[in-house]
């Protein structure tokens, strides 16, 4: 809770409604997803655990993940026309009612974004008064909070020797950046790293410079969705 | 010098000390937290009147109902009788005004419409419906809306600051209760009333909605939520005339906050926002909850 309220923290946010976890909580999974997935998919699957999955109807959480994928912010009032924006943007679209186990927050939504052979699925959680948490990417554990940032979260997705991630961090430190924690995830010979920074966003360029590291399937900075 | 507050007591002290009334500290204190210049905060809240006129208009001209079938069409309904009864309803036309347009709020709110969540989307009908029924029915300028916000916005700050604004943590008294605190103390200011006085109505609508559970049915920000905007309205301009009649809060408005607090920790979970009690419990509650496709409850559960 900050400890010095702004006028504008009472007055506002300025919102689509009708509820702040399970609409603008659930605009910005999609947002997160989408921004995680760095291109605008073909298709997207939905698959809604907990009571994303049974009270979805009565809160627009379908629309709203769908406008989050479609970039629209939180108080976009074409949030409920969602469903033909999707058409025309030519978005297929489909939800599913499952259980992902009792490991993940009520509110959660698996997210399957699919482009040709790219395939990338994006798990979130809505923890309550519009804030959200994504907990895993590609079936990675990660820990990413999407609340008024601190830290400004990399997405590395890389082979799981640690070199590439090594040379990752020296790299940003050349840049100037400060950086507050790595998180590394492992499955077999692959991993997938946050690297929370500090102070400075990430430029597009060295995004790419990142990228062209040995060993680094992508990096992603999330450093867009700061509003 | 610093314009800094954290209770209605530094509030009131720093009115006195600059003989301004608490919306100018209030507007200082923005710049001083936010770092930004006089014009940036106005135009901040000049956005944030643009988003609540829309909300009105929507609510009353182009009536919908909501995605759960409960709400939809209740301003337009309170509207058509004002005009019909020719002045002959209980309340006046403002008081009518200030309950149209709460009700309008909540509906934009209920069917996917844009809304400012002032301070919270569930109480977000109170202070549009109060404020700008004043306004129309005064004549009042743009400047003079802006320093009914500001004003509001500062009780805000003192009971988030103190107590909590989140239904969750407290209950409806936090959030509607809240909103006609806030509310009341614009409806003095934007008569000429004195800080003192504005703090009086806050501190009186605050104790009306002491205790007040939040209990909505099926979960969803509709019933009992748009109806309990449009009456608290009714506890604003009520305990602004009050206060403005001279009348005294017995309590200063910190005392009442922290006994909100205090009533907040003292509430069963189940009254605070996550539909297991109250209104959202009643056989009319169950059949939302059966309807939304959510799990049934146990005739046991509601006495647990
Ligand atoms: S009953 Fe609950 S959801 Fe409805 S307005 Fe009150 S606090 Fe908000």
């Amino acid at each position: 809770m900050p400890t010095t309220y702004s006028v504008f923290d009472i007055a506002g946010p300025i919102m689509v409604g009708p509820s702040s976890s399970h609409t603008a909580g659930a605009v910005k999974i999609g947002q997160l997803a989408r921004a995680i997935y760095d291109s605008t998919p073909e298709k997207v699957v939905f698959q809604l655990h907990g009571s994303f999955g049974t009270v979805t109807k009565g809160h627009a959480t379908d629309r709203a993940l769908l406008a989050g994928i479609m970039k629209f912010k939180t108080s976009d009032p074409r949030i409920k026309d969602a469903f033909k924006e999707a058409k025309k943007r030519h978005i297929e679209y489909e939800f599913q009612v499952v259980d992902l186990g009792p490991k993940f927050h009520p509110n959660t939504v698996r997210v399957i974004l699919q482009k040709g052979d790219k395939t990338m699925s994006i798990t979130g959680s809505s923890i309550g008064g519009g804030n959200v948490m994504i907990c895993q990417v590609n079936n990675f554990d990660v820990d990413i909070r999407a609340m008024a940032g601190k830290y400004k979260s990399i997405i590395v997705s890389h082979e799981s020797s640690n070199r590439s991630l090594e040379e990752l961090t020296a790299y940003l430190i050349k840049k100037g950046h400060h950086i507050a924690n790595v998180q590394t995830s492992k499955i077999n010979s692959h991993a997938m790293s946050i690297v929370n920074i500090v102070k400075k966003h990430l430029t597009l360029n060295e995004v790419l410079a990142l990228e062209q590291i040995p060993g680094i399937e992508f990096v992603r900075s999330l450093t867009k969705l700061a509003h | 010098m610093s314009y800094m507050f954290k209770n209605a007591d530094q509030l009131l002290k720093l009115c006195k000390k600059l003989k301004k009334p608490l919306s100018e500290i209030v507007i200082r204190y923005e710049m001083e937290v936010a770092d930004s210049s006089r014009k940036e905060v106005m135009d901040k809240m000049r956005k944030v009147v643009a988003v609540m006129k829309e909300a009105i208009n929507g609510g009353i001209y182009e009536p919908k109902k909501s995605l759960s079938g409960m709400s939809g069409g209740g301003a337009g309904k309170l509207m058509k009788y004002f005009q019909k009864k020719k002045g002959r309803t209980y309340l006046n036309e403002l008081a009518i005004r200030a309950m149209t347009y709460a009700i309008a709020t909540g509906e934009t709110n209920a069917c996917m419409g844009r809304i400012a969540a002032f301070p919270t989307a569930g109480g977000s009908g109170v202070i549009p419906g109060v404020i700008m029924a004043i306004k129309e029915i005064d004549k009042l300028s743009e400047d003079k809306v802006l320093r009914g916000l500001f004003t509001a916005a500062g009780i805000g700050i003192i009971i988030a600051e103190n107590a909590t604004l989140s239904a969750a943590a407290a209950g409806c008294q936090a959030e509607v209760g809240a909103a006609n605190a806030c509310a009341a103390a614009a409806a003095v200011e934007m008569r000429g009333g004195k800080p003192e006085q504005a703090m009086t109505a806050a501190a009186m609508a605050m104790k009306s909605a002491l205790g007040l559970a939040c209990d909505p049915l099926g979960g969803l920000v509709e019933v009992p939520c748009i109806k309990r905007n449009a009456l608290g309205t009714q506890h604003a301009l009520g305990a602004a005339d009050l206060a403005l009649s001279g009348i005294v809060s017995y309590i200063p408005f910190d005392e009442v906050v922290e006994a909100m607090w205090n009533i907040g920790k003292l509430m069963s979970p189940k009254i605070r926002e996550t539909a297991l009690g109250g209104l959202a419990v009643t056989p009319t509650g169950m059949r939302i909850r059966a309807k939304l496709g959510l799990p049934a409850l146990k005739k046991s559960h509601l006495l647990e």
